[in-house]
Protein backbone atom coordinates (compact mmCIF):
# COMPACT_ATOMS: atom_id res chain seq x y z
CA UNK A 1 0.00 0.00 0.00
CA UNK A 2 1.49 3.44 -0.94
CA UNK A 3 1.45 6.25 1.59
CA UNK A 4 -1.23 7.75 0.00
CA UNK A 5 -4.63 6.62 1.73
CA UNK A 6 -7.06 8.96 -0.19
CA UNK A 7 -6.13 10.60 -3.50
CA UNK A 8 -8.41 12.88 -5.83
CA UNK A 9 -7.02 13.92 -9.31
CA UNK A 10 -8.17 16.50 -11.50
CA UNK A 11 -11.89 17.19 -9.90
CA UNK A 12 -14.73 19.29 -11.14
CA UNK A 13 -17.83 19.82 -10.29
CA UNK A 14 -19.89 22.44 -12.23
CA UNK A 15 -23.21 24.16 -10.54
CA UNK A 16 -25.53 25.26 -13.01
CA UNK A 17 -27.01 28.67 -12.12
CA UNK A 18 -30.35 30.30 -13.63
CA UNK A 19 -29.31 33.71 -14.73
CA UNK A 20 -30.23 36.59 -17.01
CA UNK A 21 -33.66 38.20 -17.31
CA UNK A 22 -36.33 35.41 -15.72
CA UNK A 23 -34.06 33.05 -15.21
CA UNK A 24 -34.06 31.81 -19.10
CA UNK A 25 -30.44 31.49 -19.66
CA UNK A 26 -28.03 29.56 -17.44
CA UNK A 27 -24.28 30.43 -16.39
CA UNK A 28 -21.91 27.55 -14.96
CA UNK A 29 -20.14 27.94 -11.64
CA UNK A 30 -17.16 26.38 -10.96
CA UNK A 31 -17.28 24.56 -7.95
CA UNK A 32 -14.31 22.38 -8.40
CA UNK A 33 -11.94 23.66 -10.72
CA UNK A 34 -8.86 21.33 -11.50
CA UNK A 35 -8.45 20.12 -7.79
CA UNK A 36 -6.09 17.34 -6.96
CA UNK A 37 -4.98 16.09 -3.49
CA UNK A 38 -3.18 13.49 -1.69
CA UNK A 39 -3.90 12.27 1.69
CA UNK A 40 -1.15 10.76 3.45
CA UNK A 41 -1.97 7.50 5.96
CA UNK A 42 -3.17 8.44 9.64
CA UNK A 43 -2.38 12.18 9.20
CA UNK A 44 -4.46 15.19 8.48
CA UNK A 45 -4.89 17.17 5.48
CA UNK A 46 -6.84 20.63 6.23
CA UNK A 47 -8.54 22.19 3.22
CA UNK A 48 -8.78 26.20 4.19
CA UNK A 49 -10.74 28.72 2.28
CA UNK A 50 -13.54 31.68 2.62
CA UNK A 51 -17.33 30.70 2.10
CA UNK A 52 -17.89 29.66 -1.18
CA UNK A 53 -14.65 28.52 -2.18
CA UNK A 54 -16.13 25.22 -2.72
CA UNK A 55 -14.46 22.99 0.32
CA UNK A 56 -17.94 21.67 1.01
CA UNK A 57 -18.37 20.32 -2.45
CA UNK A 58 -14.89 19.25 -1.98
CA UNK A 59 -15.31 16.70 1.08
CA UNK A 60 -18.87 15.85 -0.36
CA UNK A 61 -17.24 15.09 -3.55
CA UNK A 62 -14.45 13.01 -2.19
CA UNK A 63 -16.99 10.55 -0.70
CA UNK A 64 -19.16 10.53 -3.75
CA UNK A 65 -21.65 12.02 -2.39
CA UNK A 66 -22.40 14.02 -4.96
CA UNK A 67 -21.19 12.90 -8.44
CA UNK A 68 -17.89 14.16 -9.83
CA UNK A 69 -18.09 16.10 -13.63
CA UNK A 70 -14.68 15.18 -14.50
CA UNK A 71 -11.49 13.77 -12.48
CA UNK A 72 -11.22 10.58 -9.91
CA UNK A 73 -11.07 9.76 -6.16
CA UNK A 74 -8.75 6.88 -5.36
CA UNK A 75 -8.67 5.14 -1.99
CA UNK A 76 -6.32 2.32 -1.50
CA UNK A 77 -4.96 2.78 -4.87
CA UNK A 78 -8.80 1.90 -6.60
CA UNK A 79 -10.98 4.53 -8.38
CA UNK A 80 -14.27 4.77 -6.45
CA UNK A 81 -16.02 5.65 -9.59
CA UNK A 82 -15.43 2.05 -11.30
CA UNK A 83 -16.69 0.18 -8.65
CA UNK A 84 -19.94 -1.25 -8.73
CA UNK A 85 -22.35 0.08 -6.39
CA UNK A 86 -22.62 -2.71 -3.69
CA UNK A 87 -18.63 -2.73 -3.78
CA UNK A 88 -19.18 1.05 -3.17
CA UNK A 89 -21.71 0.56 -0.57
CA UNK A 90 -19.14 -1.87 1.57
CA UNK A 91 -16.30 0.64 1.07
CA UNK A 92 -18.42 3.66 2.74
CA UNK A 93 -17.63 1.54 5.97
CA UNK A 94 -13.97 3.48 5.50
CA UNK A 95 -15.20 6.74 4.26
CA UNK A 96 -17.24 8.33 7.11
CA UNK A 97 -17.82 12.19 8.02
CA UNK A 98 -18.66 13.97 10.79
CA UNK A 99 -21.00 17.55 9.87
CA UNK A 100 -20.86 20.84 10.79
CA UNK A 101 -24.06 21.28 12.23
CA UNK A 102 -24.60 18.92 15.54
CA UNK A 103 -28.01 19.83 15.47
CA UNK A 104 -29.02 19.19 11.45
CA UNK A 105 -26.92 15.79 11.17
CA UNK A 106 -28.56 13.94 13.90
CA UNK A 107 -32.60 12.29 13.26
CA UNK A 108 -34.52 13.81 16.09
CA UNK A 109 -36.52 10.66 16.03
CA UNK A 110 -33.76 8.44 16.98
CA UNK A 111 -32.22 7.32 19.86
CA UNK A 112 -28.56 8.00 20.28
CA UNK A 113 -27.98 4.11 20.92
CA UNK A 114 -29.73 3.48 17.77
CA UNK A 115 -27.73 6.72 15.59
CA UNK A 116 -24.57 5.07 16.82
CA UNK A 117 -25.44 1.64 15.91
CA UNK A 118 -27.37 1.76 12.71
CA UNK A 119 -23.95 2.02 10.58
CA UNK A 120 -22.75 -1.64 12.19
CA UNK A 121 -26.73 -2.84 11.32
CA UNK A 122 -26.38 -1.64 7.48
CA UNK A 123 -22.79 -2.98 7.34
CA UNK A 124 -24.16 -6.29 9.16
CA UNK A 125 -21.43 -5.61 11.04
CA UNK A 126 -21.67 -8.31 14.51
CA UNK A 127 -25.21 -9.41 15.80
CA UNK A 128 -27.33 -7.45 18.21
CA UNK A 129 -25.27 -7.89 21.51
CA UNK A 130 -21.82 -7.36 19.29
CA UNK A 131 -23.68 -4.12 17.84
CA UNK A 132 -24.51 -2.79 21.27
CA UNK A 133 -21.23 -3.20 23.14
CA UNK A 134 -19.16 -1.59 19.98
CA UNK A 135 -21.33 1.49 20.51
CA UNK A 136 -21.68 1.66 24.00
CA UNK A 137 -17.61 1.26 23.67
CA UNK A 138 -17.32 4.12 21.11
CA UNK A 139 -19.81 6.65 23.13
CA UNK A 140 -18.16 6.11 26.29
CA UNK A 141 -15.27 6.98 24.22
CA UNK A 142 -16.12 9.88 22.88
CA UNK A 143 -17.17 11.19 26.81
CA UNK A 144 -21.08 9.63 27.06
CA UNK A 145 -22.63 7.48 29.15
CA UNK A 146 -24.47 4.42 29.21
CA UNK A 147 -27.48 6.01 30.11
CA UNK A 148 -27.26 8.65 27.25
CA UNK A 149 -27.56 5.99 24.77
CA UNK A 150 -31.79 5.82 25.35
CA UNK A 151 -32.02 9.71 24.91
CA UNK A 152 -33.19 11.41 22.15
CA UNK A 153 -30.78 14.38 20.44
CA UNK A 154 -32.46 17.12 21.48
CA UNK A 155 -31.80 16.53 25.03
CA UNK A 156 -28.02 17.19 24.53
CA UNK A 157 -25.89 20.21 24.10
CA UNK A 158 -23.84 20.81 21.07
CA UNK A 159 -21.09 19.59 22.02
CA UNK A 160 -22.55 16.43 23.18
CA UNK A 161 -24.01 15.97 19.90
CA UNK A 162 -21.14 16.63 17.73
CA UNK A 163 -19.44 13.93 20.53
CA UNK A 164 -22.45 11.63 19.02
CA UNK A 165 -21.63 12.63 15.42
CA UNK A 166 -17.97 11.30 16.28
CA UNK A 167 -19.24 8.18 17.62
CA UNK A 168 -21.48 7.70 14.60
CA UNK A 169 -18.75 8.02 11.97
CA UNK A 170 -15.91 5.93 14.37
CA UNK A 171 -18.13 3.09 15.21
CA UNK A 172 -17.53 1.79 11.82
CA UNK A 173 -13.48 2.12 12.30
CA UNK A 174 -12.95 3.91 9.41
CA UNK A 175 -9.51 4.96 7.68
CA UNK A 176 -10.61 8.31 6.04
CA UNK A 177 -12.34 10.98 8.02
CA UNK A 178 -13.46 14.22 6.61
CA UNK A 179 -14.59 16.13 8.93
CA UNK A 180 -16.63 19.93 7.15
CA UNK A 181 -16.09 22.25 10.01
CA UNK A 182 -16.56 20.09 12.93
CA UNK A 183 -15.85 22.71 15.60
CA UNK A 184 -17.17 25.84 13.54
CA UNK A 185 -20.64 25.71 15.56
CA UNK A 186 -19.03 25.53 19.49
CA UNK A 187 -17.79 27.26 21.87
CA UNK A 188 -14.07 28.27 22.48
CA UNK A 189 -13.93 26.19 25.15
CA UNK A 190 -15.78 23.29 23.80
CA UNK A 191 -14.21 23.42 20.54
CA UNK A 192 -10.60 22.48 22.35
CA UNK A 193 -12.31 19.80 24.05
CA UNK A 194 -13.58 18.26 20.77
CA UNK A 195 -10.09 19.05 18.70
CA UNK A 196 -8.16 17.27 21.49
CA UNK A 197 -10.56 14.33 21.32
CA UNK A 198 -10.28 14.15 17.48
CA UNK A 199 -6.34 14.23 18.13
CA UNK A 200 -6.48 11.42 20.74
CA UNK A 201 -8.53 9.19 18.12
CA UNK A 202 -6.70 9.93 15.37
CA UNK A 203 -3.49 8.26 17.69
CA UNK A 204 -5.61 5.57 18.99
CA UNK A 205 -7.20 4.35 15.29
CA UNK A 206 -4.57 5.66 13.12
CA UNK A 207 -7.21 7.35 11.21
CA UNK A 208 -6.33 10.04 8.18
CA UNK A 209 -8.56 13.38 8.32
CA UNK A 210 -9.55 15.75 5.59
CA UNK A 211 -10.22 18.74 7.66
CA UNK A 212 -12.40 21.22 6.23
CA UNK A 213 -12.09 24.59 7.88
CA UNK A 214 -12.39 28.45 7.46
CA UNK A 215 -10.74 29.15 11.08
CA UNK A 216 -6.32 29.02 10.35
CA UNK A 217 -6.29 29.18 14.49
CA UNK A 218 -7.97 25.59 14.87
CA UNK A 219 -6.41 24.27 11.63
CA UNK A 220 -2.74 24.97 13.09
CA UNK A 221 -3.29 22.83 15.69
CA UNK A 222 -4.85 19.74 14.10
CA UNK A 223 -3.67 19.76 10.52
CA UNK A 224 -0.27 18.25 9.05
CA UNK A 225 -0.50 19.21 5.52
CA UNK A 226 -3.06 22.33 4.16
CA UNK A 227 -4.17 22.75 1.03
CA UNK A 228 -6.11 26.54 0.68
CA UNK A 229 -8.72 26.93 -1.92
CA UNK A 230 -10.11 29.89 -3.45
CA UNK A 231 -12.91 29.84 -6.61
CA UNK A 232 -12.69 26.27 -6.70
CA UNK A 233 -9.29 25.92 -7.04
CA UNK A 234 -6.71 24.66 -4.76
CA UNK A 235 -4.40 27.84 -4.74
CA UNK A 236 -1.14 26.79 -2.39
CA UNK A 237 -0.29 23.49 -0.62
CA UNK A 238 2.03 22.10 1.56
CA UNK A 239 2.87 21.44 5.46
CA UNK A 240 1.33 23.55 8.12
CA UNK A 241 4.89 25.35 8.92
CA UNK A 242 6.00 25.92 5.67
CA UNK A 243 2.27 27.65 4.77
CA UNK A 244 2.16 28.79 7.96
CA UNK A 245 5.53 30.09 7.82
CA UNK A 246 6.10 32.06 4.50
CA UNK A 247 3.42 31.63 2.17
CA UNK A 248 3.62 31.95 -1.03
CA UNK A 249 0.48 33.39 -2.52
CA UNK A 250 -0.97 36.64 -2.04
CA UNK A 251 -4.71 35.29 -0.85
CA UNK A 252 -2.83 32.90 1.45
CA UNK A 253 -0.98 36.06 3.38
CA UNK A 254 -4.18 38.39 3.46
CA UNK A 255 -6.21 35.15 4.84
CA UNK A 256 -3.47 34.48 7.76
CA UNK A 257 -3.33 38.58 8.26
CA UNK A 258 -7.08 38.27 8.49
CA UNK A 259 -6.32 35.73 11.68
CA UNK A 260 -7.89 38.29 14.79
CA UNK A 261 -5.91 38.86 18.15
CA UNK A 262 -2.62 40.06 15.81
CA UNK A 263 -3.19 43.86 16.28
CA UNK A 264 -2.06 44.38 18.93
CA UNK A 265 0.65 42.23 20.14
CA UNK A 266 -0.67 40.82 23.84
CA UNK A 267 2.27 38.57 25.27
CA UNK B 1 -14.27 60.23 32.04
CA UNK B 2 -18.04 60.24 32.62
CA UNK B 3 -19.81 56.94 32.34
CA UNK B 4 -22.09 56.60 29.18
CA UNK B 5 -23.96 53.61 30.47
CA UNK B 6 -23.37 52.10 33.87
CA UNK B 7 -24.75 48.64 34.86
CA UNK B 8 -25.21 48.40 38.42
CA UNK B 9 -25.62 44.87 40.08
CA UNK B 10 -27.80 43.69 37.65
CA UNK B 11 -29.48 40.51 38.56
CA UNK B 12 -31.78 38.23 36.07
CA UNK B 13 -34.25 35.43 36.68
CA UNK B 14 -36.85 32.97 35.00
CA UNK B 15 -40.43 34.66 36.48
CA UNK B 16 -41.23 31.92 38.01
CA UNK B 17 -37.98 30.48 39.83
CA UNK B 18 -36.79 33.90 40.91
CA UNK B 19 -34.02 32.08 42.79
CA UNK B 20 -31.87 30.58 39.71
CA UNK B 21 -29.82 33.30 38.92
CA UNK B 22 -29.39 33.81 34.77
CA UNK B 23 -27.27 37.35 35.31
CA UNK B 24 -26.37 37.88 39.03
CA UNK B 25 -24.71 41.17 40.24
CA UNK B 26 -23.24 42.45 37.23
CA UNK B 27 -21.74 45.66 37.33
CA UNK B 28 -19.56 47.65 34.49
CA UNK B 29 -19.56 50.53 32.66
CA UNK B 30 -18.95 51.64 29.48
CA UNK B 31 -17.22 55.40 28.40
CA UNK B 32 -17.93 57.27 25.05
CA UNK B 33 -15.32 56.47 22.77
CA UNK B 34 -14.34 53.06 24.33
CA UNK B 35 -15.29 49.41 23.31
CA UNK B 36 -15.98 47.40 26.28
CA UNK B 37 -16.01 43.35 25.23
CA UNK B 38 -18.04 41.24 27.07
CA UNK B 39 -16.79 37.44 26.87
CA UNK B 40 -18.19 34.27 28.04
CA UNK B 41 -19.19 30.70 27.01
CA UNK B 42 -22.83 29.66 26.07
CA UNK B 43 -25.62 30.45 28.87
CA UNK B 44 -22.71 32.61 30.43
CA UNK B 45 -25.23 35.44 30.75
CA UNK B 46 -23.60 37.96 28.00
CA UNK B 47 -26.60 38.07 25.36
CA UNK B 48 -29.06 38.54 28.80
CA UNK B 49 -26.90 41.31 29.97
CA UNK B 50 -27.27 43.40 26.55
CA UNK B 51 -30.79 42.82 26.11
CA UNK B 52 -31.93 44.11 29.27
CA UNK B 53 -29.61 47.26 28.21
CA UNK B 54 -31.59 47.76 25.38
CA UNK B 55 -35.45 46.42 27.19
CA UNK B 56 -35.92 43.22 25.07
CA UNK B 57 -35.79 40.55 27.54
CA UNK B 58 -38.62 38.20 26.64
CA UNK B 59 -41.31 38.13 29.38
CA UNK B 60 -40.50 34.69 31.04
CA UNK B 61 -37.17 36.74 32.47
CA UNK B 62 -37.08 39.85 35.21
CA UNK B 63 -35.05 41.53 36.65
CA UNK B 64 -35.15 41.47 40.53
CA UNK B 65 -31.92 43.38 41.12
CA UNK B 66 -29.88 46.27 39.90
CA UNK B 67 -29.95 49.31 37.63
CA UNK B 68 -29.12 50.22 33.85
CA UNK B 69 -28.27 53.96 34.00
CA UNK B 70 -28.09 55.24 30.52
CA UNK B 71 -26.36 59.21 30.99
CA UNK B 72 -27.04 58.75 34.43
CA UNK B 73 -31.10 57.93 33.80
CA UNK B 74 -32.28 54.65 34.76
CA UNK B 75 -33.88 53.28 31.48
CA UNK B 76 -36.13 51.11 34.00
CA UNK B 77 -37.88 54.12 35.06
CA UNK B 78 -38.66 55.33 31.38
CA UNK B 79 -42.26 54.16 29.74
CA UNK B 80 -42.44 51.91 26.61
CA UNK B 81 -42.68 55.40 24.60
CA UNK B 82 -39.82 56.82 26.02
CA UNK B 83 -37.88 54.10 25.69
CA UNK B 84 -38.53 53.28 22.07
CA UNK B 85 -37.25 56.80 21.31
CA UNK B 86 -34.15 55.25 23.38
CA UNK B 87 -33.88 52.11 21.23
CA UNK B 88 -32.34 52.71 18.16
CA UNK B 89 -31.98 56.55 18.39
CA UNK B 90 -29.59 56.78 21.21
CA UNK B 91 -28.71 53.22 21.72
CA UNK B 92 -28.06 50.88 18.36
CA UNK B 93 -28.18 47.67 18.24
CA UNK B 94 -26.78 44.55 16.22
CA UNK B 95 -27.07 41.35 16.42
CA UNK B 96 -25.58 38.12 15.33
CA UNK B 97 -27.56 36.67 12.55
CA UNK B 98 -27.44 38.76 9.37
CA UNK B 99 -29.46 36.23 7.35
CA UNK B 100 -32.54 36.32 10.08
CA UNK B 101 -32.38 39.85 11.80
CA UNK B 102 -33.27 41.57 8.06
CA UNK B 103 -36.62 41.70 6.84
CA UNK B 104 -36.48 39.34 3.55
CA UNK B 105 -39.34 41.26 1.64
CA UNK B 106 -38.56 45.06 1.88
CA UNK B 107 -35.33 46.71 0.39
CA UNK B 108 -32.11 46.98 2.50
CA UNK B 109 -32.53 51.18 1.54
CA UNK B 110 -36.01 51.03 3.04
CA UNK B 111 -34.84 48.87 6.22
CA UNK B 112 -31.87 51.60 6.77
CA UNK B 113 -33.96 54.65 6.22
CA UNK B 114 -36.80 53.53 8.98
CA UNK B 115 -35.02 54.19 11.76
CA UNK B 116 -34.36 57.46 10.13
CA UNK B 117 -38.53 58.40 9.54
CA UNK B 118 -39.40 57.28 12.99
CA UNK B 119 -36.77 59.09 14.70
CA UNK B 120 -35.35 61.91 13.02
CA UNK B 121 -38.73 62.49 10.14
CA UNK B 122 -36.65 62.41 7.53
CA UNK B 123 -38.35 62.04 4.29
CA UNK B 124 -38.02 62.31 0.25
CA UNK B 125 -34.71 63.11 -1.19
CA UNK B 126 -33.08 64.15 2.45
CA UNK B 127 -34.04 60.16 3.61
CA UNK B 128 -32.90 58.81 -0.11
CA UNK B 129 -29.31 61.02 0.50
CA UNK B 130 -28.93 59.72 3.85
CA UNK B 131 -29.60 55.87 3.47
CA UNK B 132 -27.27 56.38 0.18
CA UNK B 133 -24.62 58.11 2.99
CA UNK B 134 -24.93 55.53 5.37
CA UNK B 135 -24.31 52.52 2.97
CA UNK B 136 -21.09 54.52 1.02
CA UNK B 137 -20.23 54.68 4.82
CA UNK B 138 -20.52 50.78 5.62
CA UNK B 139 -18.70 50.24 2.22
CA UNK B 140 -21.78 49.18 0.00
CA UNK B 141 -22.40 50.79 -3.47
CA UNK B 142 -25.11 52.90 -2.94
CA UNK B 143 -27.01 51.85 -5.92
CA UNK B 144 -27.78 48.75 -3.87
CA UNK B 145 -30.38 50.18 -1.72
CA UNK B 146 -32.95 48.76 -3.85
CA UNK B 147 -31.79 45.60 -3.44
CA UNK B 148 -33.58 42.62 -0.79
CA UNK B 149 -31.10 40.84 1.68
CA UNK B 150 -31.37 37.89 -0.09
CA UNK B 151 -29.09 39.51 -2.96
CA UNK B 152 -26.64 40.03 -0.36
CA UNK B 153 -23.92 37.83 0.96
CA UNK B 154 -23.70 37.32 5.13
CA UNK B 155 -20.72 40.00 5.15
CA UNK B 156 -23.18 42.80 3.20
CA UNK B 157 -25.92 41.55 5.44
CA UNK B 158 -23.69 43.03 7.94
CA UNK B 159 -22.71 45.85 6.79
CA UNK B 160 -26.48 46.91 6.46
CA UNK B 161 -27.69 46.24 9.88
CA UNK B 162 -24.70 48.40 10.76
CA UNK B 163 -25.81 51.27 8.58
CA UNK B 164 -29.18 50.75 9.95
CA UNK B 165 -27.85 50.70 13.77
CA UNK B 166 -26.00 54.04 13.14
CA UNK B 167 -28.20 55.66 11.35
CA UNK B 168 -29.47 58.02 13.93
CA UNK B 169 -26.06 58.61 15.02
CA UNK B 170 -26.39 56.82 18.60
CA UNK B 171 -24.35 57.42 21.31
CA UNK B 172 -23.58 53.61 22.12
CA UNK B 173 -23.62 50.73 19.88
CA UNK B 174 -24.67 47.23 21.22
CA UNK B 175 -23.07 44.44 19.16
CA UNK B 176 -23.90 40.81 19.76
CA UNK B 177 -21.82 38.62 18.25
CA UNK B 178 -21.47 40.18 15.06
CA UNK B 179 -18.84 38.33 13.35
CA UNK B 180 -19.45 34.96 14.21
CA UNK B 181 -21.37 33.83 11.74
CA UNK B 182 -18.81 35.25 9.18
CA UNK B 183 -15.41 34.18 7.44
CA UNK B 184 -12.05 35.43 9.04
CA UNK B 185 -11.63 37.90 6.03
CA UNK B 186 -15.04 39.43 6.44
CA UNK B 187 -14.73 39.62 10.21
CA UNK B 188 -11.63 41.62 9.68
CA UNK B 189 -13.31 43.76 7.42
CA UNK B 190 -16.34 44.27 9.65
CA UNK B 191 -14.45 44.76 13.19
CA UNK B 192 -12.34 47.49 11.91
CA UNK B 193 -15.20 49.01 10.23
CA UNK B 194 -16.95 49.19 13.47
CA UNK B 195 -13.35 50.35 15.47
CA UNK B 196 -13.69 52.91 12.50
CA UNK B 197 -17.51 54.10 12.85
CA UNK B 198 -16.49 54.01 16.90
CA UNK B 199 -13.60 56.55 16.75
CA UNK B 200 -15.21 58.96 14.21
CA UNK B 201 -18.28 58.92 15.91
CA UNK B 202 -17.07 58.92 19.26
CA UNK B 203 -19.48 56.15 20.52
CA UNK B 204 -19.51 53.52 23.16
CA UNK B 205 -19.60 49.99 22.08
CA UNK B 206 -20.60 47.18 23.80
CA UNK B 207 -19.44 44.03 22.33
CA UNK B 208 -19.90 40.74 22.95
CA UNK B 209 -17.96 37.88 21.90
CA UNK B 210 -16.40 34.58 22.70
CA UNK B 211 -13.74 35.04 20.62
CA UNK B 212 -10.24 36.43 22.59
CA UNK B 213 -8.25 37.33 19.43
CA UNK B 214 -11.42 39.65 18.70
CA UNK B 215 -10.75 40.87 21.81
CA UNK B 216 -7.40 41.37 21.30
CA UNK B 217 -7.96 43.25 18.17
CA UNK B 218 -10.89 45.28 19.14
CA UNK B 219 -11.32 46.05 23.21
CA UNK B 220 -10.33 48.68 25.45
CA UNK B 221 -11.93 47.09 28.20
CA UNK B 222 -12.74 43.23 29.03
CA UNK B 223 -15.43 41.85 31.20
CA UNK B 224 -15.36 38.24 31.42
CA UNK B 225 -18.56 36.47 32.79
CA UNK B 226 -19.19 32.79 33.85
CA UNK B 227 -22.19 30.79 34.93
CA UNK B 228 -23.88 34.65 35.07
CA UNK B 229 -21.67 36.47 37.33
CA UNK B 230 -18.74 39.08 36.23
CA UNK B 231 -15.82 36.99 37.40
CA UNK B 232 -13.25 39.40 36.12
CA UNK B 233 -13.12 42.94 34.71
CA UNK B 234 -10.23 45.78 33.74
CA UNK B 235 -8.34 46.70 30.67
CA UNK B 236 -7.64 44.36 27.77
CA UNK B 237 -3.86 43.85 28.46
CA UNK B 238 -4.20 43.33 32.05
CA UNK B 239 -6.71 40.29 31.10
CA UNK B 240 -5.30 39.14 28.35
CA UNK B 241 -1.56 39.13 29.68
CA UNK B 242 -2.26 38.73 33.62
CA UNK B 243 -5.61 37.47 34.08
CA UNK B 244 -6.25 37.10 37.78
CA UNK B 245 -9.06 34.50 37.97
CA UNK B 246 -8.34 30.78 36.95
CA UNK B 247 -11.26 30.94 35.08
CA UNK B 248 -9.99 33.52 32.44
CA UNK B 249 -6.91 31.52 32.17
CA UNK B 250 -8.55 28.80 31.87
CA UNK B 251 -10.54 30.22 28.76
CA UNK B 252 -7.29 31.87 27.37
CA UNK B 253 -5.61 28.39 27.51
CA UNK B 254 -8.51 26.50 25.35
CA UNK B 255 -8.15 29.69 22.31
CA UNK B 256 -6.06 28.29 19.54
CA UNK B 257 -3.31 30.66 18.77
CA UNK B 258 -1.92 31.34 14.98
CA UNK B 259 1.22 30.41 16.31
CA UNK B 260 0.54 26.51 17.00
CA UNK B 261 2.78 26.89 19.91
CA UNK B 262 1.03 27.15 22.93
CA UNK B 263 -0.75 23.20 23.64
CA UNK B 264 -4.63 23.31 23.58
CA UNK B 265 -6.25 22.94 26.92
CA UNK B 266 -9.84 22.35 27.53
CA UNK B 267 -11.56 24.24 30.39
CA UNK B 268 -11.93 21.44 33.66
CA UNK B 269 -14.93 22.33 35.32
CA UNK B 270 -14.43 20.26 38.22
CA UNK B 271 -11.11 21.76 38.88
CA UNK B 272 -12.64 25.20 38.40
CA UNK B 273 -15.62 24.53 41.27
CA UNK B 274 -12.92 23.68 43.61
CA UNK B 275 -10.21 26.23 42.60
CA UNK B 276 -10.08 28.67 45.57
CA UNK B 277 -12.10 32.56 43.61
CA UNK B 278 -9.93 35.23 44.22
CA UNK B 279 -12.49 38.04 45.49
Amino acid sequence: MSEFILKARDLNKFYTQRSGRFGFGTTQVKALDNVSLELRHASTLAVVGESGSGKSTLARCLLQLQPLDGGSVFFQGRDLADLPASELRRQRRHLQMIFQDPFASLNPRMKVGDIVEEGLLIHGLGNKDERFEKALKMLKRVGLAESDMNKYPHEFSGGQRQRIGIARALVLEPKVVVCDEPVSALDVSIQAQILLLLKELQREMSLSYVFISHDLRVVRHIADEIAVMHQGKIVETGSIQAVYESPKQQYTQNLLKAIPGQKRHVA
Amino acid sequence: MAELLKIEELTICPANSTSRMLVSNVSFSIEPGKTTCVVGESGSGKSLTALSVMGLLSKQLVRTNGRVLFQGKDLADLSAEEMRKVRGRQIGMIFQEPMTSLNPVLTIGFQIGEPLTVHLGLKGDALKAKVAALLEQVGIPAHRANSYPDELSGGQRQRVMIAMSIACEPLMLIADEPTTALDVTVQAQILSLLDNLKTSMNMGMLLITHDFGVVADVADDVVVMFRGEVVEAGSVSQVLSKPKHPYTKALLDCVPDAEGKKPLKPIDYAWLNNEQVPA
